[in-house]
């Protein structure tokens, strides 16, 4: 019974095998590429450029002018600051101070008992619209003012004038009064610096380079000279 | 015999390229060898020791109080210091020198650590230029490679008296 049945089971197994062998061989090609694509994606994301959304009205006019509902796309270049150069002018992406709140954020929505359930979503959506930094990958977009060794009158800060220190400089955003900048926190130490906004990107009627532009009445009182 | 060698260069840009990539990530994700210099973290760590710093703890927010950290000096973005954590946001700190008669404190502010050196006397640290945000916390230090002797986790802090208990 066996012996006839024989070359069929042979051949059988000989396409198992090959099928076999091409899923190897597409599992082989996917994790090769696999291990190429996602550390070259992230370095260059990390390291040359990438793209964010701006989200608040605290750079208005420059971005964001349509309110609440518009919110530009900006192209952010890395590579451009990787030795730390900016000038007086430049949009700049920093890492906030103020970010360790992560857990405590979690910890209390959980808290939320079950039957204020419709009270929980509304109070996520109050936090995801706080926008300030809470959120400890949020990063903050401002305006660079002065750099190390400018003097420079400030608004509402606890000193009227400030000497910008040595790895620092001074921050605001273009809406006054809208924006938590320097004014609130000080000078900001050069290595919380992420990146430059070069390119409004989104919407299209917007598309534009970024100049850097200083406004008349921020110039530092006394420049460093350079 | 034109396009074989060009075939050669392209791939072995390529092998850079990706191998170039793959320690990036390495190096900010995960961790990497630092050689320390300088006499602040004595006795802990000499000068010219190597250590092993991993950034995993960084990115997960789980530093804590008495970890030796690298960071980005505050004053000079291109150059990285290492200390120990002291305080956390929101806890109490000295900030007085030991040998100052009269002692002063203040609270650490949010986002921020206070750090200082194991060599109090000889260490230039938080109790000079404030308190530093936690966002230039490179990576923490949780083995000591060389010398070879005093391989292992690293000792505890020889200034416990500096870590105020609230």
């Amino acid at each position: 019974m066996s012996h006839p049945q024989a070359p069929q089971n042979k051949a059988s197994n000989a396409i198992m095998a090959q099928a076999q062998g091409l899923g190897k061989k597409y599992i082989k090609a996917f994790l090769k590429g696999f291990f190429v694509a996602v550390p070259v994606t992230v370095t260059f994301l990390d390291r040359v450029a990438c793209v964010a959304r701006v989200e608040g009205a605290s750079m208005q006019p420059s971005l964001n002018p349509g309110g609440r509902q518009a919110s530009d796309v900006v192209l952010l270049n890395h590579w451009s600051i990787r030795n730390y150069d900016v000038q007086r002018g430049d949009i700049v992406s920093l890492v906030p101070q103020f970010n360790i709140e992560k857990d405590k954020i979690t910890i209390e929505i959980k808290q939320v008992d079950l039957s204020h359930q419709i009270k929980l979503l509304f109070m996520k959506e109050i936090r995801k619209n706080k926008r300030s930094p809470r959120n400890p990958e949020q990063k903050i977009i401002k305006r660079v003012i002065a750099l190390e060794g400018d003097i420079i009158k400030t608004i509402g800060y606890k000193k009227k004038y400030v000497k910008v220190p040595h790895g620092h400089i001074w921050v605001e955003g273009d809406h006054h009064g809208h924006s938590f900048d320097s004014n609130a926190f000080g000078p900001v130490s050069l290595g919380l610096l992420h990146a430059r906004a070069t390119h409004i990107l989104w919407p299209p009627h917007r598309w534009q380079k970024l100049e850097p532009v200083l406004p008349p009445e921020r110039k530092p009182l006394h420049r460093e000279q350079e | 015999m034109l396009r074989n060698a060009l075939g050669k260069a392209f791939r072995f840009l390529g092998y850079t390229v990706q191998y170039g990539c793959i320690a990036h990530c390495a190096f900010e994700y995960l961790g990497g060898i630092v050689v320390c210099s300088g006499p602040s973290m004595e006795p802990t760590i000499q000068n010219s020791d190597i250590v092993f710093s991993e950034n995993l703890s960084r990115h997960f927010y789980c530093i804590r109080k008495g970890d030796i950290v690298i960071v980005k000096s505050p004053n000079d973005p291109k150059s990285n210091i290492c200390k120990r954590v002291i305080g956390l946001e929101g806890d109490k700190v000295c900030t007085s020198n030991p040998s100052d008669f009269l002692k002063s404190h203040s609270y650490v502010p949010k986002g921020h650590v206070w750090l200082e050196g194991d060599n109090l006397r000889n260490s230039t640290d938080s109790r000079y230029y404030g308190p530093v945000p936690y966002g230039l916390i490179r990576g923490r230090i949780c083995l000591k490679i060389w010398p070879l002797n005093d391989f292992g986790f690293l000792r505890a802090s020889p200034n416990g008296h500096r870590f105020l208990d609230d």
